[in-house]
Order: structure tokens, then sequence, then C-alpha cells
């Protein structure tokens, strides 16, 4: 079973209905039982990171998910919970990955970081960029973003390199909304499903 | 880089999608679904559903119409129609849409902004301004969704996007009334000026119906995102191609 972690925030159904239209059923769930029954889990995300990160908190689910094994996949908030914390709220995140959520301030250009932008990798590879050539275009719509670090296997560019492909081990993440970023976004999913 | 996103704009009422002239005179153009998948086809960047009489009509955009347009839409979209309160857009957000927008409840109450900017985060609330030129000043419309309610909201719309985005607005779209519809291009004048005030994207809506249009309020007025309705309806412009000679005339666009 594919779980959605019901992390409170809206846009769950976003990405319901994309795995759908990959023909995949998912779950949406706030039981950490379920979290760790998962053969993929995704930690969706619109929404404001403390918000977020009291679900997690609550009834344990971030322990469940931090535990996890199988490939699990962040999208935009999601995503950020993955580091250690945000300066949004302040809140903090499940700590799988060094440093710390800031807000953008990127030289002369709105916040948020609203529409399509070319993604490109910084390292050789990125298993979630299968088959997507460099340069391709993802929605992205946020106003807080992760640091670059060793971590980053692709970036756009907004004022400056941002985060948009991280990975640590089995914890997958994308900046960008694949479920809403169309036949690239589709890949990225799919990508995520083959690994 | 960020692209300049190009915006289908569909004004739906009682079920399909109408355009008028200067917020008047409503002619049906198609089905939303048809319309919906005819433009992401086409390459738009995103689209925006406005159930124009709601606000007015004192209800709210039907959630399982947002839950079927989720279903079958992979890009982003943002629905308009009476959201009044977190509960309200909580329901629209929960069944898919990406952003809400809020125009005529903002203004009734302000403070709209800031408690749904608080509970989803900024990028997802919008707030649209309908603005008409009087008396040497941009003034704001409201309930600019049916002819005989429309009234003027006693408000400068240049306060007015200031104090939006002082209290979390995510994104301004500026409908310029006395250019919609009418096909003479982009207020570039009054986006200019809204420009300068805002930190947040800008969508300049109203008046576009040729590619120097857009051309013209990317270039001079820096908008975010240019949005169209009834030149995409019609037919006078294709998105695809409106895209490439974007591309050709230098400025970055999805392709």
């Amino acid at each position: 079973m594919i779980v959605i972690v019901d992390t409170g925030g809206a846009n769950l159904a976003s990405v319901v209905h994309a795995l759908a239209r990959l023909g995949e059923r998912a779950q949406v769930s706030g039981d950490p039982a379920r979290v760790r029954a998962a053969r993929r889990v995704i930690l969706p995300g619109v929404g404001a990171a403390p918000e977020a990160a009291k679900r997690l908190a609550a009834g344990g689910l971030d322990d469940a998910v931090r535990a996890l094994t199988v490939p699990v996949l962040g999208i935009c908030l999601g995503m950020q919970l993955f580091f250690a914390e945000s300066d949004e709220g302040p809140a903090k995140g499940l700590g799988l990955i060094p440093g710390s959520i800031r807000r953008m301030a990127p030289a002369g250009l709105a916040v948020p970081h609203m529409g399509w932008n070319a993604v490109a990798r910084t390292g050789a590879s990125s298993a979630l960029l299968d088959g997507v050539p460099d340069g391709t275009h993802f929605y992205f719509v946020h106003s807080y973003a992760a640091p670059m670090g060793a971590w980053v296997e692709a970036a756009c560019d907004y004022g400056g390199p941002v985060p948009a492909v991280v990975r640590r081990a089995n914890f997958h993440g994308a900046q960008f909304h694949p479920e809403r970023s169309g036949d690239a976004g589709a890949r990225v999913l799919r990508n995520f499903l083959a690994l | 880089m960020l692209t300049k996103r190009i915006i289908a704009c569909l004004d739906v009422k009682d079920g399909v999608v109408v355009k008028g002239v200067k917020f008047r005179g409503h002619e049906p153009m198609g089905s939303p679904e048809e319309l919906a998948a005819r433009y992401r086809a086409q390459g738009v960047d995103e689209l925006v559903f406005y159930d124009i009489a709601a606000s007015a009509e004192g209800r709210r955009v039907p959630r399982d119409w947002v839950a079927r347009t989720a279903a079958f839409l992979d890009i982003p979209f943002c629905v308009a129609g009476g959201i009044r309160s977190v509960a309200d857009a909580e329901e629209l957000l929960n069944a898919g849409a990406d952003k809400i927008s809020v125009n005529s409840p903002a203004l009734e109450r302000p403070a709209l902004i800031e408690e749904l900017s608080r509970r989803f985060g900024a990028q997802c609330v919008v707030v649209g301004v309908d603005s008409r030129r009087e008396n040497g000043e941009w003034s704001v419309y409201q309930y600019t969704g049916l002819v005989e309610k429309t009234v003027a909201a006693k408000r400068r719309m240049l306060d007015w996007i200031a104090e939006v985005q002082e209290r979390g607005a995510g994104e301004v779209v500026l409908n310029c009334m006395d250019s919609d519809g009418v096909g003479g291009g982009y207020d570039v004048a009054q986006l200019s000026k809204a420009r300068e005030i805002l930190t947040i994207p800008l969508v300049a809506s109203g008046g576009a119906k040729t590619v120097e249009h857009f051309v013209r309020v990317f270039k001079e007025a820096r908008v975010d995102a240019a949005l169209a309705a009834g030149a995409f309806h019609r037919g006078e412009l294709e998105i695809g191609a409106l895209k490439r000679e974007l591309k050709s005339q230098g400025l970055e666009v999805r392709p």
C-alpha cells in the first residue's frame, strides 16, 4: 500500500489524484501503524510548517516516519520537514537532514517563488529525475527554502541556487509539486514508485 | 530561471464558462472541463476558475466540481467564488484546489486574508482585485460577478493591494475593469504602479488579445503572470503559439 501521511495541510487530494492517474491507489492516513506497514510513503505538503510539525509530533507519527526504510517522498513542505528545523513558525522538523529551512529573500524577485522553474542536476545522478532532461520545468510554490548541501541532487535558480530535489538514504524530497507539474511531474512520481 | 506564466481564466456561471465585456453581458463559451483540457494540452501554465456569481449570490464554489477538476488536471489551478472562511477554503483545498482566491469577501472582512495565510501559508492565498479608473485614481469594485450587484468598495486600489500584501496574501490578480473584454491590451500604466508596491507575485488581467499585449505587460509592467480569458476562448490566441512567440521575443516561458 502507498500511504500519504495526513499532515493536515491541503493538497492531499492532488497527490491521491496524481497517483490515480498513474493507476495507483493510495491511502491517506495519520495512523503510525499504517505508515510503518506501507511499501511507499509520501509526505505531502502545502500549508504552514508549524501546523504540519504539530500533526507529525502528535501520536508518534514523527517516529514512525523517521524509522522508515522503504522509499519516502517528501513534497514541498513535506520535503522541508526532513530537515532539522524551520524558520516558519518556527517549527521542529524530523531531523533526517541537517540544516534549517529559511525564508527566501532573492534580491529583486517576488516571494513566494511561484511558477514553473527549470531544474538541473547538481551532481551525477538523481533517481527521481531518471529520464528527465536538465532544464525541464516543474511547478514551484513556496516562500521558504532548504539549504544547499551534499543532500541536494538538483536545483533551480531563483536569485541563486535553490534545492529542488534532495535525498538522504531512502528519503527523497522534491521542493516542486510533481502532482501539478504535468508530464514531467508524472515521470518523477513513476520514478519514485519504481525505486 | 522562473518562467513568465500564462494563465487561462474560466469564468463559470451556472456550470458554463462565460465571457463578458467590461464585466457585463456574459456569453457562453463552453464547458469548464472541455476548455481546461484544451488549454492544458496547449501548454497553459495555470488555470483559474471563477464562480463569478457565488459571492453576489451568497454561496460558494461547489466542492464536487473542484474535486472532479482536481482528478483530471495535472497543472496548478486556483478557484474563486464566495470563499468567506477558513472552513470554506479548507474544503476546497482538500478537494484538490492548489490555491484559493478571495475578492469581495476580503473587502467585507480584511482579516480573512490573515486567517487564510496563517492556516494554509501565503502561497495558497490569492487576492483578486477589481479596479476601475475614477476621478483620476484607481478604485476598487466589489461583487463584480453580477452587474446589478456591482458596487464601489470605497478604497483606492494602491492602498488595498498594499494592505492585502501586509495581511499575508501570496499573490495579487489585478483585474483592470476598463480594459476587460475590450481587447485593447493590458493596463500597463496601472499594473506598473501596482508592481512598484508589491513584493509578492502580480498577475495582470483584463484586455489581452494579441501577442504584443503579453510582451508589453511582461516587459514594461514586469508582472509575473498574465491572465486572459476571451482571447483564448474565442481562439484568437492559441497558447502554444503565443508561448513560442514570447520566447522568440526574449521572454522566458515554459515550452
